[in-house]
């Protein structure tokens, strides 16, 4: 009986880019990080379309915790799926922090080097990504 | 009749040929299941796009700047994706042939090369190029999608351009590969959905492969849900626009290369086969020119022997 309710209490989620299916799996609950806001998901969610930012999708999965970092894309909240749409999309242990460090000291730099208008807004979201792999991979406080 | 060593000179040249195209095709072979991996893999994002973008259009009434009609065949703009290297066939002369029969039929025609190939043949033609992307190598990158699509759409919005066009490759199979040219611009509210890629808007799952043109194909019973949009159907619409015609213009790549990797493996196995039949040809004209010699020498030993009696 308890084990019938944990397992009709699951969702299937798939977390898709355009190269590769990163994670397919069922979910407990999922936060992802909307641009109005984060967005919890639990199973028997409405039917729902939101854009996303680079940010830490999180996963809950028999009572633990999967992070991935996400840039930009989409959630599609389906009544049996719900799917992860984004340009890239890395589990957080898969991530490289040393990379991630780097691509954010020098979206820093550009950015207090002031440059053109439309560099600055690349490296706006160069630092949003990086930021976002640094908090998935555990090693960033909040960045705000 | 050729000297033997001629000959022989012959059948190792021909040897040595048919090593390079079955060692081509080998590799040939090997990337093309590495790129048809990469097609398979990508079919996930393509077709929830297409969903998402589907249901978006039959609930809003919205326009985007993408999407407005000016005329057809006026001032035509060709994506146009070949490979960056020959030996596969027909395989490049087929995608320039149907880009320029099509271009034919407009006004005016300027194109986007997307691999040297093609690069260099409407060079030669001395057609208005407005890009190139060349040296892509095995792998297509987003990256190199989204840098094509900001190109086009601007000369789209900046009225430069009337309508785009996707020239590429279908792959059918490892054998076939079929020129298509697809409409990209300006993006049609796919209404018609059942007329299929007659009515120009494309498939953007790529081939018609079974499961997905019956998921898309608004086949009976098959209901979308009712979804929430956030922060508005408006505003996911003007973000999803730009990252469905990237997809597009993506997929038509990985398309491209894994039908490029198939002619090249059909012409090197062809090649080789040809090879083949060559040495037999020329090992039969060998030992035949050297049973002539030997019949002559005979002849003249029996013919010298004769001549002391």
């Amino acid at each position: 009986m308890a084990e019938k309710a944990v397992a009709k209490r699951m969702m299937r989620l798939e977390v898709v880019t355009t190269r590769e299916v990163v994670f397919a799996s069922d979910a407990e609950m999922i936060v992802a990080p909307g641009t109005e806001g984060s967005l919890g998901i639990l199973p028997l969610h409405a039917p729902l379309v939101s854009a996303l930012e680079p940010g830490v999708l999180r996963v809950r999965q028999h009572g633990a915790e999967v992070r991935m970092a996400v840039s930009s894309g989409f959630i599609v909240v389906k009544p049996h799926k719900t799917v992860v749409l984004a340009d890239a999309a890395e589990r957080a242990e898969e991530i490289d922090v040393e990379r991630a460090m780097a691509a954010r000291e020098r979206a820093l730099k550009r950015l207090t080097a002031r440059g053109e208008s439309i560099d600055m807004v690349r490296a706006e979201a160069a630092l949003r990504r990086a930021a976002a792999r640094l908090k998935a991979a555990g090693r960033e406080g909040d960045p705000h | 009749m050729q000297g033997t060593r001629d000959i022989r000179r012959r059948i190792r040249s021909v040897k040595n040929m048919q090593q390079i195209t079955r060692a081509m095709k080998m590799v040939a072979a090997a990337r093309l299941r590495k790129a048809q991996e990469r097609v398979l893999a990508a079919r996930p994002f393509a077709r929830t796009m297409r969903e998402v973008f589907l249901d978006l259009m039959s609930k809003t009434t919205v326009t985007n700047p993408l999407m407005a009609e000016r005329g057809q065949n006026k001032r035509v703009l060709y994506v146009v994706i070949t490979g960056d290297r020959g030996l596969s066939g027909g395989y490049n002369a087929n995608i320039l042939r149907k880009a320029l029969s099509h271009a034919g039929k407009v006004e005016e025609a300027s194109f986007v090369a997307v691999g040297k190939k093609g690069r260099d043949y409407l060079r030669f033609r001395k057609l208005a190029i407005a890009g190139e992307h060349v040296q892509l190598g095995d792998e297509p990158q987003f990256m190199v999608a989204r840098q094509i699509l900001d190109q086009v759409s601007r000369s789209f919005i900046n009225n430069e351009v009337d309508e785009v066009y996707l020239v590429y490759s279908q792959f059918v199979t490892a054998m076939t590969q079929r020129p298509v040219a697809n409409r990209l611009l300006p993006l049609a509210a796919p209404v018609g959905e059942k007329a299929g890629e007659a009515s120009g808007e494309g498939d953007a799952a790529g081939p018609k492969a079974a499961g997905a043109s019956a998921e898309t194909g608004g086949g009976p019973g098959y209901l979308l849900p009712e979804y929430i949009y956030e922060p508005s159907a408006e505003a996911i619409l003007a973000r999803l626009i730009p990252k469905y015609l990237e997809t597009l213009i993506f997929h038509g790549m990985l398309e491209g290369k894994a039908g490029e990797f198939g002619a090249r493996m059909t012409a090197m196995d062809m090649a080789t086969n040809n090879a083949a039949e060559m040495i037999d040809r020329l090992t039969l004209q060998y030992n035949r020119a050297r049973q002539a010699s030997i019949t002559k020498e005979i002849n003249e030993i029996v013919g010298g022997a004769n001549a002391l009696q």
